[in-house]
């Protein structure tokens, strides 16, 4: 399922801040996108993908914003733009995102992407996307699964 | 080179300049309560094994303070474990929100990089230091290697002449700005503040302008030094007469006049003119943009030995203990307590609706702090109307949004 939302989507809305402060992230799932559409945590399924317009992801830090999406089985998030601080999380935790500045994607599209080229087919509009790629340090850390494993591996920051 | 690129290039020992890719070290990093704990986690499933610096890492327990509940007293507990464990610094309940702390415990300083897992970390570009915010596993990162990688800003830059008019405060020019750039208006970039209304602001004022660059979504927000007064001897950074910047924009700020946010977004910002009436049930002053001594004080005159509208309710969370202190010194407490304000913890109090001052449904609120998202002070189904210290206090006595400057 597609789920589609509007702009600047900020993280009061990922994620009450009331639910935050905890270290057991499978109920982060149980409030996602509480005050934006309580019906959402309700019918989201492993897989499904949210959509947004501009600025996805404005407001706090809190990682528990993507983590809470990833939680609740979100797949893909894709968005015209989105908030910097949500961006790098998403990378760094491991949920997938995608900026596709012009789509005009409709709440169920059918759609078929590859995360590895970041093309996206909306199959209900006959269009296809390319998302803007990311910088090469965010792909080696979404290609290790996520900063932690980066490190892991790592030891430090590499460029290039 | 603009401030940011300046710091930077000082930081890497080479010159960069915008939309360059760069691992820096830092001076130091911070995380709270809501943000630590993940953090901890991540660093240890990151096989670190110690800090890169513990004088450098602080944790601070300010979101939830006191906890209000076994699972996040469980969470402090941790914190102040780990801290024991790699001996970094914890400041424990009380003793204030963790950007109030980081700049009178000199854990930052001008030209320096800080990083910290909280979005209002660019409150320390009013120290003309090089602040931003990132998320838990960043931060881990960071207290583990020293470093992070960022990608060079660009510079937005904000000159604003004149002077403030009495009454109009630094919250009222932010707001302001807010709504101008709009909360999408500086997203991936830094904003540079210049100009006589800055030059004669306090560091206090200075803070609170440079906490709502992340109402715009910028990166780093850092005032011009022009004018900066501190404790301590510094190096200032300013730019250099042919910095490049992606945006330039000027206002004559003499006439502006006090404003407002009104639900459910930062940049939702008029004068407060246009509000003046709309009933309130509850006050808030605090939060890391507004809970300063010159806070509590310009609370305490806009209340001018009044009483607060009975049916309204008050609460003040001073931003540190050291504030607090500050205030009882004066006399400043004793008059907001007189006039019927409710003191509470140092911390962050009721502004992200954890613990403590939830409104009830349909209640609205007018708050000294810096967002007004729906369902931000812990219920969805109040609103939240954002204005300077002064104003909140104004309209606390009147029980409606008023224009004090009448
Ligand atoms: S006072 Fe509010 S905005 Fe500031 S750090 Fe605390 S929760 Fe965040």
């Amino acid at each position: 399922m597609v789920y589609v939302y509007g702009d600047n989507i900020d993280t009061d809305r990922i994620i009450p801040g009331k639910y935050t402060k905890t270290l057991d992230l499978e109920t982060l799932a149980d409030h996602v996108m509480e005050d934006l559409d309580p019906m959402f945590c309700k019918s989201v399924k492993q897989g499904d993908v949210v959509v947004a317009g501009y600025n996805f992801g404005c407001g706090s830090s809190r990682e528990q914003a993507p983590l809470a999406l990833k939680q609740a089985g979100v797949a893909l998030v894709i968005a015209k733009d989105f908030a910097r601080i949500f961006f790098r999380n998403a990378i760094n935790i491991g949920l997938a995102v995608l900026e596709i500045g012009d789509h005009t994607i409709e709440h169920g599209a059918d759609l078929v992407y590859n995360l590895e080229d970041g093309k996206v087919i909306d199959q209900s509009q006959g269009k296809e996307y390319n998302a803007t790629p990311l910088p090469d340090i965010m792909l080696d850390i979404l290609n290790e699964g996520g900063l932690v494993n980066y490190l892991n591996k790592h030891k430090n920051y590499q460029l290039g | 080179m603009t401030i940011s690129e300046k710091i930077i290039s000082n930081h890497i020992g080479k010159h960069v300049k915008a939309g360059d890719l760069v691992i820096t070290p830092v001076d130091g990093v911070m995380a709270t309560d809501t943000t630590a704990p993940l953090a901890i986690k991540a660093f240890e499933q990151m096989g670190a094994s110690a800090l890169f610096d513990p004088n450098k890492v602080a944790l601070i327990l300010d979101h939830a303070v006191p906890p209000p509940n076994e699972r996040i007293a469980n969470l402090h507990k941790l914190m102040r474990d780990f801290s024991q464990t790699h001996g970094n610094r914890l400041f424990d309940i009380g003793q204030g929100i963790c950007h109030q702390v980081m700049v009178e415990h000199q854990y930052v300083k001008p030209g320096d990089i800080f990083i910290g897992a909280d979005s209002h970390t660019p409150t320390y570009g009013a120290l003309n230091a090089f602040a931003c915010g990132v998320g838990s596993t960043d931060l881990a990162a960071t207290m583990m290697t020293g470093q992070i990688w960022l990608k060079v800003p660009k510079t937005i830059l904000i000159e604003c002449t004149g002077r403030l008019k009495e009454g109009v405060s630094a919250k009222d020019l932010i707001l302001f700005l807010v709504g101008e750039l709009t909360i999408s208006g500086a997203t991936y970039q830094a904003i540079e503040f210049v100009g006589e209304a800055f030059q004669t602001m306090t560091l206090a004022s200075r803070m609170t302008v440079a906490n709502m660059v992340a109402e715009m979504g910028a990166k780093a927000g850092i005032v011009h030094p022009d004018g900066l007064e501190l404790d301590y001897p510094f190096q200032s950074v300013v730019p250099d007469v042919d910095a490049v910047y992606e945006k330039v924009f000027r206002f004559d700020v003499s006439d502006l006049e006090p404003q407002v946010a009104v639900p459910e977004s930062p940049d939702n910002v008029r004068p407060i003119q246009e509000v003046v009436g709309t009933k309130i049930n509850y006050a808030f002053i605090g939060t890391c943009c507004n809970g300063r001594l010159e806070d509590l004080q310009a609370a305490a005159k806009a209340v001018d030995g009044k009483r607060i509208k009975s049916g309204v309710r008050f609460l003040i969370a001073p931003a540190s203990q050291q504030t607090l202190l500050d205030a009882m010194d004066d006399g400043t407490i004793q008059l907001l307590i007189n006039a019927g304000a409710s003191i509470i913890t140092p911390g962050c109090g009721p502004c992200v609706g954890t613990h403590q001052g939830v409104p009830g449904d349909d209640e609205i609120v007018i708050s000294a702090a810096n967002r007004n998202f729906r369902g931000r002070m812990g219920n969805p189904n109040a609103q939240i109307y954002l204005a300077s210290p002064a104003s909140v206090a104004a309209s606390a006595v009147a029980g409606e949004i008023v224009l004090i400057n009448e």
